[in-house]
């Protein structure tokens, strides 16, 4: 059974890989002069599918946290930011101030900061996680939102380290030797490969014992312990995890965007990726992917079409709409994308022909039930 | 194999635990019964480490294990049933029984752990039908018979159940009391709690009762059962009678 899961796991990596090696290959090779956006029917652009990739690190590690192991966090985007803060920091004020001189200005010093700040949030997480999550429920919901609210006003001070509210400018591209991954076609691969890598840890980490310990921590907290599972240990692991994810996720925007200011980092955008998270599904890791894309999608269509469709300025009808379309995705999909389609299919094929039940399972894969 | 000396736990101010001392032996069913609230489950949540003692000893197998973590207590070869089975809803019935032999995982062979599964299957069949349904969709005896499954996973020495009667039509309590009877007879040391006295009292040697947070009474079954205090508040006889 065991091998079967880790078959199914390595089939759909592959595929999920080659199909975005593919998009990104169209936009090197322009077969027929083909470019990606006109692929998609100029809905989703190339800079959108890197932001979709970005925030879906981060959205895999909130989906550990809050699906797999059951503990909310409203302040996601506080971790974010501080890998984007770390990051931008790091790799411009040094070489700003000529501290290190000529170790800075390597291509390898910000993929080295890059690590530095992953283990600087993972700490930062540490710390925080000990007390905080202590809390349960809402008491843990409000808590993680100061946390990520602190971490938002924080960043717009210290004009002489943040830059303020203006933000940091010039983060620098990343290279591999001379090789730059820029112009975004690049990047792309990057931001890409990273994604992935990450859904693959997240994978094999669910379907581990460390994973049973966090599904059985979410259920009962009590039953766990009695059954010899340090919940708070995993709890807090989860959390740094989570953290760590978000940090690559916030330096690898930092090097996108080559600039970093407070405002990407808000409330909203925590709020934003627990939405991400629960339209994908929570507690499956390829809601993750999904999830950010479909509201990416649907936010940039209602952007653009919006104003076309009814010769209006769109700005409040737009979030009216989103409104509109989160609420019914969560009346008709309540487990999310990912979980709610593979019932779909299932309902569907079982009307049409004989199949053996199934189940889908909380982690949003099917499992047999006919013995 | 377990001995309790003058333990004390508070929730908050209120004092659940007064003063409580027992012991089991090895090879024992021990049973703790009384009225709601008498702060039954608390004992076996202050014994197991989930809730922690105040004052007083605690020691298990020569050990004194009060102030320890629950998880390290489990290691130690002590493991509960909780009140109301908290199985593990969202996961499947296999995946409840391997997290019962959680701390087993890493040093022990998994074959050692598939066969100690077959084992649970063998004493409780109807959990083999339903290997791969999640525990939250058996019904209560189903979920009472995973709950002790997965406690017995963790192969411990000494086995804290928790009111396994509750909710459970007679038959399956009858059930459930015929496999603790079958796994003392293995050589598994039992402390049990119940509100159902009569059942525990057919089931124990010995009989702890305790009321609002005190021991006070103590005996071998027989004793207990013929005790008329007992009789009257909890076996349901008229003074009187007998």
């Amino acid at each position: 059974m065991k091998a079967l899961w880790a078959r199914r796991n390595l089939v759909n990596v592959i595929a999920f890989t080659v199909v975005l090696a593919a998009l990104g290959a169209v936009d090197i090779f322009r077969p027929f002069g083909l470019s990606f956006s006109a692929l998609t029917g100029r809905v989703v652009t190339l800079d959108t599918m890197i932001r979709i990739g970005i925030l879906t690190i981060v959205v895999v590690g909130l989906n550990l946290l809050m699906g797999y192991a059951g503990q909310v966090s409203l302040g996601q985007a506080g971790f974010y930011a501080l890998g984007a803060y770390f990051s931008g920091i790091l790799s411009t004020l040094a070489t700003r101030h000529t501290i290190l001189p000529g170790i800075t200005g390597l291509w390898w010093w910000p993929w080295l900061m890059i690590v530095v700040s992953m283990i600087l949030t993972g700490g930062f997480a540490y710390l925080v996680g000990k007390p905080i999550l202590r809390l349960k429920g809402n008491y843990l919901a409000m808590a993680t939102l100061g946390l990520g609210v602190i971490i938002h006003i924080l960043a717009g001070q210290f004009p002489d380290i943040t830059g303020g509210y203006d933000g940091l400018t010039g983060v620098p591209r990343l290279s591999i030797g001379s090789f730059t991954l820029w112009p975004m076609q690049r990047y792309y691969f990057l931001v890409w490969g990273a994604a992935i890598a990450v859904i693959v840890i997240s994978l094999s980490l669910v379907d581990s014992r460390i994973g049973r310990a966090l599904r059985a921590v979410h259920t009962s907290e009590v039953a766990a312990e009695a059954s010899g599972v340090d919940a708070e240990q995993y709890k807090v692991q989860a959390l740094v995890l989570s953290a760590i994810f978000a940090s690559l996720a916030g330096s690898l925007y930092a090097h996108f965007q080559g600039a970093v200011s407070p405002s990407p980092f808000s409330f909203r955008a925590s709020v934003e990726l627990v939405v991400m998270a629960a339209v994908g599904g929570l507690a499956s890791t390829w809601g993750a992917p999904f999830g950010v894309g479909l509201i990416y999608v649907v936010r940039d269509l209602l952007k653009s079409q919006l104003e076309r469709l009814l010769n209006v300025r769109s700005g409040e009808y737009e979030l009216i709409v989103y409104g509109i379309i989160l609420v019914s995705i969560m009346i008709f999909m309540p487990e999310g994308l990912t979980a709610s389609s593979v019932q779909f299919m299932q309902g569907r094929r079982r009307r049409h022909g004989n199949i053996e039940p199934q189940r889908v399972q909380s982690n949003g894969t099917v499992e047999d039930l006919g013995q | 194999m377990l001995k309790l000396e003058q333990v004390n736990a508070y929730y908050g101010r209120v004092q659940a635990l007064r003063d409580i001392s027992l012991e089991v032996s090895e090879g024992e069913i021990v049973a703790v019964i009384g009225p709601n609230g008498a702060g039954k489950s608390t004992l076996m949540n202050t014994i197991s480490g989930i809730v922690s003692a105040r004052s007083g000893q605690i020691t298990f197998a020569g050990v004194p294990i009060a102030g320890c973590r629950p998880e390290q207590i489990v290691r130690l070869g002590l493991s509960q049933v909780p009140e109301r089975r908290q199985v593990f809803s969202t996961m499947s019935v296999a995946d409840n029984l391997v997290l019962g032999a959680y701390h087993r995982y890493r040093h022990e062979h998994k074959e050692t752990i598939a066969q100690d599964m077959d084992f649970v299957f063998e004493i409780f069949p109807r959990l083999k039908d339903r290997i791969k349904q999640m525990a939250g969709t058996l019904s209560g005896g189903e979920q009472q018979m995973l709950a002790l499954g997965r406690a017995w996973m963790a192969k411990p020495k000494l086995l804290l159940m928790d009111e396994p009667s509750l909710g459970l039509a007679p038959l399956l309590v009858k059930e459930i009391l015929r496999v603790s009877g079958e796994l003392r007879n293995q050589g598994m040391t039992i402390l049990l709690v119940e509100q159902n006295a009569r059942a525990a009292l057919d089931l124990a040697d010995r009989a702890y009762v305790m009321e609002s947070g005190e021991v006070v009474l103590a005996g071998s079954a027989e004793q207990l059962t013929a005790d008329a205090r007992v009789q009257t508040a909890y076996l349901g006889r008229k003074p009187v009678s007998n």
